[in-house]
């Protein structure tokens, strides 16, 4: 019998910066480090009056009991965790949410990841890889210091393509580039693209055009995350679904992309001025 | 049943009560007028979040117990589904002795400051009063007079805490921090249970603290009752999916013996009309969470709101009457209830429709949305509404609507809350495979016991109900915990 902290306490107990902007840090929750599977997210509250923000579980050490989790600064809540140092507690943290990726020996698979999208696809990697299929992966940014988690993704794929707007680092090109360059080269039996919405939109519409199975991983606004306030819903299929407890992970081909666009930018205005006040008074 | 009956009796035939009763003639007291409840100005109130019922004061609470005849067969108890010894308690308020009659409300009830408010007391006790059944004249208002006993108690500082026995040792778990759950959990407690309550969010209180209002349900009022909870040796998780945290199996391996699920609803329903997916519309379960429980209306709090000048809010039930008036407070001119019956078969409370009425809320009856139309962000600002007739009743007993051919309308509109309904949290469920539920999703439980195909697992409010009230969820608990006692003892 495992005996858990009776309040769980998460407590930051590593943190390195990728860039100024995306910084990795591995969180104490015992719990989670032991249910989580790669796909799965979890909903972070900064502070007392913060708000509740989805981020996917980028990996965990169940020994440890620790969770990895890779911010990119684009508010204020976001900016509020990335500011906590090492020892600091991240005031509320639940999970694992969504559901876990299905992993099965598949064959060939693609994995695309754009930007911060690297981190989620980290495990779904390393997961394909154990369980017997071929990956190739590409991960692209708009340039080489944005490029994130290189290292670790490539000791889990059979092949990796880096890409970056301005050619500083990799190839020069957008995702989509170095997935047709893959697409060209080998068979490709299911395709998994994580990374900003409109990345994911040209991305999903590459394999479409190869007739590639492929599900996206989507990050939209959600608030409960557990299913309840419905912030999350996107359409599939001409279907609502809920993207908190149907995903995070859809069929790429059937997610209306231009109204996940839309929807997240719901409260956009509203952020910027939050978070130029935000930095008129952390400066 | 004959226990139940010899106890009430044994009750009224105590002394105190005796002279009460002797004291004014029935005749007199049958002439005495219902009072009214003290209300914050409608324009007042629509200016902040203040509680639109003021309560009872001691002189009104103490006429109105005057009106109880104190019945030698307390119909009124029979409709409250936590039972509460009604007439006892108002015999103490009338008595002068308010902190007793608070002692009553929680011989039975967990949370009666939370009932005193929310309760459809007109459709359960005061529906049953001698005055409704017999006299044709308004019912002694129990409600009030439970509000008024719960506010004096808290006000006083003398909070009591129920006996409690001897703690047990066995260790059960409550799924769920709503008024199912916080009942069950108070239940088993006084039991000497070792109750632990996991709560998914990271407040407590469930669907009272996120969906009902400040100004029908002030979150330091629940906070209260919850307090009551810990000194009675409760203990709370807050941030804790059981099913996705830790599974049933984690926590069987960790000691616990039994489960409560009180895990509510989720899912909001939507129409799957053309455009619900624009910015701007929400459930009404989203921006209430966000009003409610994350306070994204104060200046100081991260969560950002969208609420604007014309708010449209479709359904007719009591979330729909929260939230048309929660947009009215934020600001809105035009706030509107579209409901595509009459305002006769709506579901809200009168109480509730009332207020609304009252704050200026407009009520567009027999008309239905049909398209949502929206600006070239996408952001929502028209909505397309149709006429409707009734027809006959359905099978839910209220008159079918009918779109009247080509009678529509286009409205203008920069947001609109959806609250035509929710489905049953999936989380639970979906964590327990060998666990039957329904078609619709509810687990599937014995009428009598609330046991779910799994033995260990109790379930009631939304989670078996689909959608209902606060009072229904804790008798749901109430029961479920003395089924739960009964269980654990026999196995």
């Amino acid at each position: 019998m495992k005996n858990y902290p009776k309040y769980s306490m998460y407590k930051i107990i590593d943190k390195t910066f990728f860039s100024d902007n995306v910084v990795k840090m591995e969180v104490e929750a015992p719990r989670i480090a032991k249910a989580r599977r790669a796909g799965h997210f979890v909903i972070v509250k900064i502070g007392e009056k913060g708000e509740r923000f989805p981020l996917t579980i980028a990996g965990a050490d169940r020994v440890k009991g620790t969770i990895t989790l890779v911010v990119q600064t684009v508010g204020v809540s976001s900016r509020k965790l990335a500011a906590l140092e090492v020892g600091a507690y991240i005031t509320d943290l639940v999970g694992p949410l969504g559901q876990a990726t299905h992993i099965e020996n598949k064959g060939t698979i693609l994995a695309c990841g754009g930007g911060v999208g690297v981190a989620p696809l980290l495990p779904i990697v390393e997961a394909y890889k154990k369980a017997g299929n071929r990956v190739i992966t590409v991960i692209a940014a708009r340039t080489k210091d944005l490029i994130i988690l290189e290292e670790q993704i490539k000791e889990f794929s059979d092949e990796l393509i880096v890409m970056t707007d301005d050619g500083s680092h990799g190839k020069k090109g957008l995702i989509t580039e170095g997935m047709e360059a893959a697409i060209a080269k080998e068979k490709i039996d299911e395709a998994m693209i994580i990374g900003p919405a409109i990345m994911m939109k040209f991305a999903a519409l590459t394999t479409k055009k190869h007739h590639i199975p492929t599900l996206a991983s989507l990050n939209t606004i959600m608030v409960d995350g557990t299913g309840m306030c419905g912030a999350c819903r996107i359409t599939v299929g001409g279907k609502t679904k809920f993207v908190c407890v149907d995903g995070p992970e859809f069929d790429a081909h059937q997610v209306d992309f231009d109204e996940m666009l839309l929807r997240l930018n719901g409260y956009k205005d509203i952020e910027k001025a939050a978070e130029r006040k935000y930095l008129e008074e952390n400066n | 049943m004959e226990d139940r009956e010899s106890y009430l009796k044994s009750e009224r035939a105590q002394q105190w009560r005796v002279d009460l009763r002797n004291k004014i003639k029935n005749k007199e007291r049958t002439h005495l007028v219902r009072v009214k409840m003290n209300e914050v100005d409608a324009n007042m109130r629509i200016q902040s979040y203040v509680e639109v019922n003021s309560g009872l004061s001691i002189d009104q609470a103490q006429n109105e117990a005057k009106r109880c005849l104190d019945c030698v067969n307390p119909t009124c108890i029979t409709g409250c589904p936590v039972e509460i010894n009604i007439p006892k308690f108002i015999k103490r308020i009338e008595q002068g002795n308010f902190l007793e009659a608070a002692k009553v409300l929680k011989e039975t009830s967990s949370l009666p400051a939370v009932c005193g408010r929310v309760c459809p007391q007109e459709k359960q006790c005061e529906a049953n009063c001698f005055y409704t059944q017999k006299l044709k004249k308004t019912p002694v208002a129990i409600g009030y007079l439970e509000r008024f006993a719960a506010d004096y108690e808290r006000e006083s500082g003398q909070i009591s805490i129920p006996d409690i026995k001897s703690t047990n040792g066995v260790k059960v778990g409550c799924i769920g921090s709503g008024p199912a759950g916080l009942t069950f959990a108070g239940e088993m407690a006084k039991k000497g249970y070792d109750v632990t309550v996991f709560e998914a969010l990271h407040e407590i209180g469930g669907v009272l603290k996120y969906g009902i209002p400040e100004f029908r349900l002030p979150n330091h009022i629940v906070d209260v009752e919850i307090d009551a909870l810990k000194k009675m040796g409760v203990q709370f998780e807050t941030n804790f999916i059981v099913g996705k945290t830790a599974s049933i199996e984690d926590l069987k391996e960790e000691g616990f013996q039994a489960f409560f699920t009180g895990s509510g609803a989720g899912l909001p329903r939507f129409m799957g009309i053309p455009g619900e997916n624009y910015i701007g519309i929400l459930s009404s379960n989203e921006y209430l969470t966000r009003i409610n429980l994350m306070h994204a209306a104060e200046q100081d709090t991260d969560t950002p709101v969208v609420s604007g000048k014309n708010v449209m809010v479709i359904g007719g039930g009591n979330t729909a009457m929260d939230s048309v008036r929660t947009a009215k407070r934020l600001g809105a001119e035009r706030a509107m209830i579209v409901y595509r019956r009459s305002m006769d078969e709506m579901p809200a409370r009168k109480e509730e429709i009332h207020h609304a009425q009252e704050e200026g809320i407009e009520f567009m009856t027999r008309t239905n949305p049909i398209e949502y139309l929206a600006d070239d962000k996408g952001r929502v600002n028209r909505v397309k509404v149709q006429k409707m007739e009734l027809g006959e009743p359905d099978g839910s007993g209220r008159r079918r609507p009918i779109p009247i051919e080509g009678d529509e309308e286009i409205i203008e509109v920069d947001t609109v809350v959806v609250s035509v309904g929710v489905s049953p949290n999936p989380i639970v469920p979906d964590s327990l495979p060998e666990l039957k539920t329904t078609q619709w999703g509810t687990i599937e439980v014995d009428k009598d016991m609330l046991q779910s195909s799994i033995p260990e697992m109790f379930a009631g409010g939304d989670i078996v109900r689909g959608g209902a009230t606060v009072i229904l969820a804790m008798g749901d608990g109430r029961k479920a915990a003395q089924a739960m006692h009964k269980y654990l003892n026999h196995k």
